[in-house]
């Protein structure tokens, strides 16, 4: 699985690297986890901001730190 | 790293999603300049609509996590609206262009006067939007 967490770095973003990674580990799921934040790979997914989640390539949430419930939902879906 | 790039502005004003039809008439470039005028001069972003109706992810979920945005249609054909629907993005604030009473017709030439009423239209249409809250969507773009 290849989950991407788009944002320049920030304290947001930061929070939602950890939900997804504490998700992740809750769920006992292996995936590739990136943080993206180089600003040009970040507008290649059409976001209106950050940060987001990418799973599987597809944009889940953009502009909040989204819950721990909401990833693994995300995550179950798409295993 | 950057502890400002997401701090909540104040008020949904400059984060305003403008979602413009740009269609083929006077009323649809009526809405694609409006949308261009409202970005530059801070009152939202506009955003891309043909992304939208493409179902790309990025834009669809954009439109649907954003928390204040208006479409704009140039006549009662409503396709920005249309478009929204297909890809199961709610409405949260829209504007006819035709329903303020200027006629849909091919004349490119849009003129200052008609673009400012247009504007104020917009800005009126778009003060029932939330104030921003701790979910800022454009902060970081």
């Amino acid at each position: 699985m290849e989950i991407k967490v788009l944002g320049p770095g920030c304290k947001r973003c930061q929070q939602t690297e950890q939900v997804v990674s504490q998700a992740l580990q809750e769920l006992g799921i292996t995936a590739n986890l990136d943080h993206v934040k180089d600003p040009i790979e970040i507008s290649n997914y059409g976001v209106f901001g950050t940060p987001a989640v990418v799973v599987n390539g597809e944009v889940k949430c953009v502009g909040k730190v989204p819950s721990k419930d909401e990833v693994k939902k995300w995550l179950q879906q798409a295993k | 790293m950057s502890e400002q790039c997401c701090e909540t502005p104040s008020g949904s004003s400059g984060n305003v999603m403008i979602l413009a039809c740009s269609g083929g008439s006077n009323v649809g470039q009526l809405s694609n300049q409006a949308a261009v005028e409202l970005t530059k001069e801070g009152f939202g972003k506009m955003f891309c609509l043909a992304g939208i109706g493409a179902h790309l992810s990025g834009f669809v979920q954009s439109a649907k996590d954003v928390p204040a945005m208006i479409a704009i249609d140039g006549c009662s054909i409503g396709c920005a609206k249309a478009t929204l629907e297909h890809a199961g993005v709610p409405l949260k604030a829209y504007l006819v262009i035709t329903d303020l009473g200027i006629e849909k017709n091919k004349n490119f030439d849009l003129d200052s006067e008609t673009i400012e009423k247009v504007k104020a239209a917009v800005k009126e249409a778009c003060e029932g939007l939330p104030v921003e809250g701790g979910s800022s969507v454009a902060c970081c773009s």
